[in-house]
C-alpha cells in the first residue's frame, strides 16, 4: 500500500481510520480483561502465599535491591516507548524505531534478571514450582508476567522488522500504538507484583 | 460463491452450481458476520441435540428408584457433560449465532469491527467443543460436575477433567473475542444518528453481556490455568497437604458462573423485547429504563457470586451480605417483566409462534426468579442446598428465561438468518409440547428437592415418596424431546418446501427488516440515516417506508476471507490435544511434543496475521441490485 513518508501524516496518525479507532478501543478491552485475569492470580497468590509448608519464603528468597533493579529497567522501558510513540506522532521513523528497539532490550534485559532469579530460587533456595502451594502462586503469577513480556518483545520486533520499509502511516500508525499499550499494561502490572509480592512479602 | 467477485468479474455468477469443495472453502474461509452467525447457530444446535441427548440419559436413569440404566459414573459423566455442553457449547453459541446476523443489522453496519477475529473466535468455541467431546472417545469424559469443585476435579478424577480445561479453555479463548468484537462493533460501527438511546434492546443487551464476558471469562481462564497446572504439572494450589485451598476454585468459578447467568439471559431478554414489542404492534414501553435495568442487572451480576457458596462456611456476615445483593436483582428484573406486560397492554397481540414464546417465558421466568429469591436466603439455603430444588430453580431460569427466548428470537428472526419462514403450525405445536414438556420435567422437581432428593446422585431407593415425581418428570423430558424433534422436522420442511420470505415479514421496526432477502454481503448499499427509536417505524409512519442514505452510493470496501482462523484455531486444537495425552503415556515427551507443535504453529499463524498485508477489497457501485437504495 501507499508508504506515507510525506509530512501530511496526521496529528494522531494512530486515530485517523476508523479500523485505528477499532483497534484501539478493542485493545483497552483487551487490557480490561487481562486486568482481571492478573486479578484472579493476584487474589490466589494472596490467599496463598503463607503457605510455605517450611519450605522456603518471601523473607528467605526476596532480595529487594535485585527486585528494584528489575523494576527500573522495566519501568525504563516504558518510557522509552512513550518516546518511540511521541517520534511516531512527529512523523520521525528512524528515531521511532530507534526508541522500540531500545524498548526491546531492556525488555530483554528485564527477562534475563528474571531468569536468573528463577534459577538461583529453584537451584539454591529449593524452590520448586510444586514445594508448596505459595511456590505453585509464585511462579505462575511471575510466569504469567513473564509470558507477557516474552510477547510484547517478539511483537514489538515483529512489527519492527515487517514495517521497516513502511514507514509511518495510517496502517502502521495504529498497530504501533497499540503495541505501546500492551507494554504499558504489562509495565503497571509489574507495579502491583513488586508491592504486593516483593514489597509485601520482604517487609509487610 | 459469487460474491466475493463482485466488482472484479462476473465468472462466478454465471457458474450454475459451485462444487462441494468450492463451498467449503468459503465457509471454512469466510469473514461475513452472517455466515459465522449461521455457523455458530448450526453448530450450536448441534450441541443442543447432544447435551438433549445426555439430558434424557438422566432422566430416563432417574425414571425408576434403583435404575441400572447407565452406571453410576456414566452418570457422573452424563451430568457434567450436560452442563458444561448445554451452558458452554450450546446456549452462547446459539445466542452468539443470533447476535452475529442480527446486531450489525441493527446498527446499521456493514459487518463487525473485526471480521478476521469475529471467524477465529467461531472456530475457537467449535474446536473447544470438539475436544471436549473427543473424552467420550479416550478414557471416559469428565465426571466432576460441570463446577469441576475440587479436590475432586484434581485428585479423584480420570482424564477427563484435563479434556474439560482445555476445551473451555480454547472456547473461552473464542468467546472473549467476540466480545470485545461486540463492544467495538456497537460502540464504533453505528450507522449516523444511532445514538445510545436508539439502540434496539437486543443490541443494547448484547453490549452489555459482552461487557460481562470481558470481565467473567478471565476468572474462568486463571482458574482452569490453575486446574491445569495442578493437573499437569502438579501444582499445589487446591492440594491441601501442600498448603493449597480448594475455596479459591471455587471462587474464581463462580466469579465467572453468576456473571455468566446474565450473558445468557441479557440477550434474551433484548430478544423478549424486540418480539413483544413487534407483535403487539406498539414501541417497547419504558425504554429507557429496559436500558438502564440492563446495566444494572449487569453490574449487580458481579456482586453475588458467592451466593453459590453460602454453606462452605463464610460466616454470617458475608453470607448476610451476598444474600441482600442476590435479592437486590429482582428490583431491576421486575422493572423488566412490567414493561414487558405494559408493552403489550392495549397492544395489537399478534399470536405468532415468536410471540407465544414470550407469553411462555413471561410465567416461568418470574417463577424462577420467586426460587431464586428463596435460594438467596442464606439459612434457607442451607436447607435447598444441592437438592433437586436448585436443580429445578436453575432450569426455570436458563430454560424458562434463556431456552424460551432463544426460540422466541429463533422463529422471529429466521426469514432474517435463512430467508425462508419457518412453519407457524409446526412451530404452535412445537411451543406448546416444549412448554407442557418443560414443566412437567421441572415443576415437579421443587417438591422434590424439599422432599430431600440430593442432586448429582444416580438413584434412589423405593419407598421414599419419590417414584411418582420422578416418573412424571421423565415423561417431561421426553415430551421436550418430541418438541425439539418437531423443530427439526420444521426446519427440514420449511427449507425443502417455502418460497423466499419477504424482507420484512412481520411488519418490523428495526433496521434489520430493512435490509433484502437474501441479504447482500456489504448489508447496506448506503449506510442508512437514523432518525429515531424504532426506525424502520419511523419511515413507515412519518417518511416514504424506505430508510433515507446517510451517503452517497459508492464503492463498499469489505474485508479479504482468509484460511488463517480456522488453522488457527485447529493447532490450538492439537495443543489442548497434546496437553490431554499426559495421563496417557509415562513421561511427558510425547504429549508435550504434540502441544508444542500445537503452540508453535499457533503462534505461526500470529505471525503470518501480522506480516501479511490485508486490506480488503472493494465492491463497485455498478452491481444492479445495488441502486435499489439503502436496502428492500
Amino acid at each position: 500500500m501507499q508508504v506515507n513518508q510525506t509530512n501530511s501524516l496526521p496529528a494522531h496518525p494512530e486515530k485517523a481510520t476508523l479500523e485505528g479507532k477499532n483497534k484501539i478501543l478493542g485493545f483497552w478491552f483487551f487490557i480490561g480483561s487481562d486486568v482481571v485475569l492478573f486479578a484472579s492470580l493476584f487474589g490466589t497468590y494472596l490467599g496463598l502465599k503463607g503457605s510455605t509448608q517450611g519450605g522456603p519464603g518471601p523473607q528467605d528468597l526476596f532480595h529487594l535491591e535485585y527486585v528494584a533493579l528489575m523494576t527500573f529497567i522495566l519501568l525504563l522501558s516504558s518510557m522509552t516507548s512513550v518516546l518511540g510513540i511521541k517520534a511516531m506522532q512527529r512523523n520521525d521513523f528512524a528515531r521511532m524505531q530507534l526508541w522500540f528497539w531500545i524498548t526491546i532490550l531492556l525488555g530483554l534485559a528485564f527477562l534475563g534478571l528474571e531468569i536468573y532469579e528463577f534459577y538461583q530460587f529453584v537451584v539454591h533456595e529449593g524452590l520448586g514450582y510444586t514445594t508448596s502451594a505459595f511456590a505453585s502462586a509464585f511462579y505462575t503469577l511471575l510466569g504469567f508476567h513473564g509470558a507477557h513480556v516474552t510477547f510484547g518483545v517478539l511483537w514489538f520486533a515483529t512489527l519492527l522488522i515487517r514495517s521497516r520499509t513502511q514507514g509511518i502511516n495510517t496502517y502502521t500508525a495504529p498497530k504501533f500504538y497499540v503495541a505501546s499499550l500492551y507494554w504499558h499494561f504489562v509495565d503497571v502490572v509489574w507495579v502491583f507484583v513488586f508491592t504486593l509480592v516483593y514489597l509485601m512479602g520482604k517487609v509487610g | 460463491m459469487s460474491t466475493h467477485a463482485v466488482g472484479q468479474s462476473h465468472v462466478s455468477t454465471a457458474e450454475p452450481k459451485a462444487g462441494f469443495g468450492s463451498v467449503l472453502w468459503d465457509w471454512l474461509t469466510t469473514v461475513d458476520h452472517k455466515k459465522i452467525g449461521k455457523m455458530y447457530f448450526s453448530a450450536g444446535f448441534f450441541f443442543f441435540l447432544l447435551g438433549g441427548i445426555e439430558a434424557i440419559l438422566i432422566r430416563l436413569q432417574l425414571m425408576y428408584p434403583e435404575n441400572t440404566l447407565v452406571s453410576g459414573s456414566t452418570f457422573n459423566e452424563l451430568i457434567t457433560m450436560h452442563g458444561t455442553t448445554m451452558i458452554f457449547f450450546a446456549a452462547m453459541p446459539l445466542l452468539f449465532g443470533l447476535m452475529n446476523v442480527i446486531v450489525p443489522l441493527q446498527i446499521g453496519a456493514r459487518d463487525v469491527a473485526f471480521p478476521f477475529l469475529n471467524a477465529l473466535g467461531f472456530w475457537l468455541f467449535l474446536f473447544g467443543g470438539i475436544l471436549l467431546n473427543l473424552s467420550w472417545f479416550m478414557g471416559g469424559a469428565p465426571d466432576a460436575g460441570w463446577t469441576a469443585y475440587a479436590p475432586l476435579s484434581t485428585q479423584y478424577s480420570g482424564s477427563g477433567l484435563d479434556f474439560y480445561v482445555l476445551g473451555l479453555q480454547i472456547s473461552g479463548a473464542g468467546t472473549l473475542i467476540s466480545g470485545i468484537n461486540f463492544l467495538v462493533t456497537i460502540l464504533n460501527m453505528r450507522a449516523p444518528g444511532m445514538t445510545l438511546m436508539r439502540m434496539p434492546m437486543f443490541t443494547w443487551t448484547t453490549f452489555i453481556a459482552s461487557a460481562l464476558i470481558v470481565f467473567a471469562f478471565p476468572p474462568l481462564t486463571a482458574g482452569l490455568f490453575l486446574l491445569m497446572f495442578e493437573r499437569i504439572f502438579d501444582a499445589q494450589f487446591f492440594n491441601v497437604a501442600g498448603g493449597g485451598n480448594v475455596i479459591i476454585w471455587q471462587h474464581l468459578f463462580w466469579i465467572f458462573g453468576h456473571p455468566e447467568v446474565y450473558i445468557l439471559v441479557l440477550p434474551a431478554f433484548g430478544i423478549i423485547s424486540e418480539v413483544i414489542s413487534t407483535f403487539s404492534k406498539k414501541r417497547l414501553f419504558g425504554y429507557t429504563s429496559m436500558v438502564f435495568a440492563t446495566i444494572l442487572i449487569g453490574f449487580i451480576g458481579f456482586m453475588v457470586w458467592a451466593h453459590h457458596m453460602f454453606t462452605v462456611g463464610m460466616g454470617p456476615v458475608a453470607n448476610a451480605l451476598f444474600a441482600v445483593a442476590t435479592m437486590a436483582i429482582a428490583v431491576p428484573t421486575g422493572i423488566k417483566i412490567f414493561n414487558w406486560l405494559f408493552t403489550m397492554w392495549g397492544g395489537r397481540i399478534q399470536m405468532t409462534t415468536a410471540m407465544l414464546f414470550c407469553l411462555g417465558f413471561l410465567p416461568t421466568f418470574v417463577m424462577g426468579g420467586v426460587t431464586g429469591v428463596m435460594l438467596a436466603a442464606a439459612p434457607a439455603n442451607y436447607q435447598y442446598h444441592d437438592s433437586y430444588f436448585v436443580v429445578a430453580h436453575f432450569h426455570y431460569t436458563i430454560i424458562g428465561g434463556v431456552v424460551l427466548g432463544l426460540f422466541a428470537g429463533i422463529y422471529y428472526w429466521w426469514p432474517k438468518m435463512f430467508n425462508k419462514k419457518l412453519n407457524e403450525t409446526l412451530g404452535k405445536w412445537m411451543f406448546w409440547l416444549f412448554l407442557i414438556g418443560f414443566h412437567l420435567t421441572f415443576f415437579i422437581q421443587h417438591f422434590l428437592g424439599l422432599q430431600g432428593m440430593p442432586r448429582r446422585v444416580f438413584t434412589y431407593l423405593e419407598g421414599l415418596g419419590l417414584e411418582t415425581g420422578n416418573f412424571i418428570s421423565t415423561v417431561g423430558a421426553l415430551l421436550m424431546g418430541v418438541a425439539t424433534i418437531l423443530f427439526v422436522i420444521n426446519v427440514i420442511y420449511t427449507h425443502l418446501r417455502a418460497d423466499l420470505a419477504e424482507a420484512d415479514p412481520w411488519d418490523g421496526r428495526t433496521l434489520e427488516w430493512a435490509t433484502k432477502t437474501p441479504i447482500p454481503e456489504y448489508n447496506f448499499a448506503q449506510t442508512p440515516k437514523v432518525r429515531g427509536l424504532d426506525p424502520l417505524f419511523v419511515e413507515k409512519t412519518k417518511g416514504n417506508g424506505k430508510i433515507i442514505p446517510a451517503e452517497p452510493l459508492g464503492p463498499i470496501h469489505m474485508p479479504n476471507p482468509s484460511i488463517l482462523p480456522f488453522i488457527m484455531a485447529f493447532a490450538l486444537f492439537i495443543a489442548g490435544f497434546g496437553f490431554c495425552l499426559h495421563s496417557f503415556y509415562e513421561s511427558n515427551v510425547i504429549p508435550f511434543t504434540i502441544a508444542g507443535v500445537g503452540i508453535a504453529g499457533t503462534l505461526l499463524c500470529m505471525f503470518l496475521r501480522s506480516v501479511i498485508e490485508d486490506h480488503g477489497h472493494h465492491i463497485e457501485p455498478h452491481d444492479e441490485g445495488m441502486d435499489k437504495g439503502v436496502g428492500a
